[in-house]
């Protein structure tokens, strides 16, 4: 007998669950608040980068190991993969900001103005100095939801909406509520991101940048067809507006990088809060009948394909245990 | 030590709690630094989340709040107060930042902001430049601790002006002086504590180390050192050698 999993909130941990566990042979329902992929997961607001060598700047080791095939296992799922690496720059006052940045990764090689201008034309004679990291990559985040979903439907998993408490519901129970989770999780907190996407027409990027920027990490990803996401503050708190403040510096870097952005239209504005415990690093554990996967930071879907797979071997070692 | 409004620190490190790479490696470099207060920012990073607040109170040190990121004396005061109801303490470090560049205090702002804090009660650590007059302005507005910059914040450049830092040790003997920002190094601290100050307040260079727990550990030894060094009473440099045996009178010649 196939083994029976229901998974509760579907942000891009509970679609990475279900999707490991579907690959494995589960029978799989998935319950969300919501239809469809939307502005109550936290995913929808990423970046979606697959750059596992710049996180090292500040994340655990863990992120890069764990993080490592990621591209791949998306792809895998079906997801459209956009694999021209990331490029990261600094402006030439905060030149010791790259040197630091060179320090604590590896996978680049250093290119100056005329490496920048050949990867990224339209940053020519913006920045003189950067760290390309050919393979890395990344993905549009609600496509891919919207896709993984509609592959795992295709492929008998069942979508149910509703506000359900995991601990009530019978057999194997997979808790991805994110940040909804607080009241089961002491030491899960929130950390504020906040994101614009801006439409520029005039410019024109192959893939994500970062400009090294004293308060934030801060990322321009482009959509395709003039459309940027700019990202991301990580503020210690909780909260659902911008403020000023981060808005001008967001705006304020994407200038720097080429002033046609201050053309642009800004599109949108997201704010959420991403579900982090003490050490920034995701978990998956075992409390009663559920299991928590939550943690994910500002790596949802650099991770998520780790959580994914972690659910499915703690729920197939269960069943194996069973039968043993 | 000298004592802060009344509190005598169990070692002369305020420690701030911005730019960590997460809240465990937050915790674990204060656990290393034997820091006895922690800095806190109501603004910019921070943002006011009671998780982390919690998490700072876990700490186990004094908290200082700081008026990071303002600019004008209303901005600072009106900090100091929400600052005052989260924290429920007296302590404020003012901070009234003139320059974008540099982030240098607006000494003006910050003399005017003193006294209208102090006033208000509040026990005030400014955050100042090491020039005299505004020294004595502070003292004037009521402050009874001064911090003067060793550097620009964040630029790990050391202590800067060692003449103007050295004259405000001697021209203040019994005030509680705190090196505040610039500093990048152990040595440096070390530096700062054999020039006498009484305390250091760091951020960046412990946050921002590749290992913040062994930078804060670096900082705890070298704080130590630098406090024995000024107890020991050392040695006046001079120009000249002075062989630590006489020179005439040796009994075997070559």
């Amino acid at each position: 007998m196939s083994a029976q999993v229901t998974i509760v909130g579907a942000g891009v941990a509970g679609l990475c669950a279900a999707r490991a566990l579907a690959w494995r042979g589960a029978e799989v329902v998935v319950w969300d608040r919501e239809a469809a992929p939307g502005p109550h997961h936290c995913s929808w607001w990423a970046g979606g980068m697959l750059a596992p060598y710049c996180e090292a700047e500040s994340a655990e080791p863990e992120v890069v190991a764990w993080g490592q095939s990621a591209a791949d296992w998306w792809e895998r799922a079906g997801a459209e993969v956009t694999r021209n690496g990331s490029l990261v720059v600094s402006l030439t006052r905060d030149r010791a900001d790259l040197a630091r940045f060179a320090k604590r990764t590896e996978g680049y090689r250093t290119v100056g103005a005329a490496g920048i201008a050949e990867l990224e034309p339209d940053l020519e004679g913006r920045v003189s100095q950067g760290l390309f990291f050919e393979a890395e990559a990344h993905l549009t985040p609600r496509a891919a939801m919207a896709g993984l979903r509609a592959a795992l439907q295709a492929d008998g998993v069942r979508f149910r909406v509703g506000e359900v408490e995991p601990a009530s519901l019978p057999g194997t129970v997979v808790d991805t509520r994110g940040f909804s989770a607080r009241d089961v999780l002491d030491d899960l907190r929130g950390v504020k991101g906040e994101m614009l996407v801006l439409s520029c027409p005039e410019v024109s990027l192959s893939r994500p940048v970062r400009l090294l920027h004293p308060r934030m990490p801060f990322y321009i990803v482009p959509r395709g067809g003039g459309i940027f996401m700019l990202g991301a503050t990580q503020i210690e708190a909780v909260g659902d507006r911008i403020t000023a403040r981060s808005m001008m510096e967001l705006l304020n870097a994407a200038y720097a990088l080429n002033p046609a952005f201050g053309e642009a239209e800004v599109v949108e504005i997201g704010v959420d809060s991403r579900p982090a415990f003490p050490d920034n690093l995701p978990r998956v554990v075992r409390d009663g009948a559920v299991i928590r996967a939550n943690g994910l930071f500002r790596h949802g879907f650099l991770l998520g394909p780790w959580l994914g797979e972690r659910v499915a071997d703690m729920v197939m070692e269960a069943r194996d245990a069973r039968r043993a | 030590m000298r004592d802060f409004y009344g509190v005598t620190l169990d070692t002369p490190l305020m420690l701030g709690t911005a730019q960590y790479p997460s809240p465990a490696v937050l915790a674990e470099a204060f656990r290393c630094s034997r820091a006895s207060v922690a800095t806190v920012s109501l603004r910019r990073e921070q943002g006011g989340g009671q998780d982390f607040w919690s998490l700072i109170k876990e700490l186990g040190v004094h908290v200082l709040p700081n008026t990071a990121g303002c600019h004008t004396v209303r901005e600072a005061v009106t900090t100091a107060h929400m600052a005052r109801e989260v924290f429920g303490t007296k302590w404020i470090k003012l901070e009234v930042i003139g320059e974008e560049d540099t982030l240098q205090p607006d000494v003006f702002g910050l003399v005017e902001a003193a006294r209208v804090l102090s006033e208000d009660g509040f026990e005030v650590f400014p955050y100042t430049t090491e020039d005299l007059v505004v020294a004595g302005k502070l003292l004037d507005a009521g402050c009874k601790v001064l911090m003067p910059w060793g550097a620009p914040i964040g630029s790990g450049l050391g202590l800067n002006n060692l003449f103007g830092l050295r004259a405000m040790r001697a021209h203040f003997p019994d005030v509680p002086l705190v090196i505040d920002a610039g500093l990048g190094l152990p040595s440096q601290a070390a530096q700062a504590m054999e020039l006498g100050y009484d305390a250091i307040l760091l951020n960046t260079a412990v946050a921002k180390a590749g290992d913040p727990a062994m930078m804060a550990e670096g900082f705890a030894r070298a704080l130590e050192a630098g406090r024995l060094a000024f107890d020991a009473d050392p040695m006046e440099p001079r120009d000249m050698a002075a062989p630590s045996t006489p020179v005439i009178g040796k009994a075997f010649l070559e």
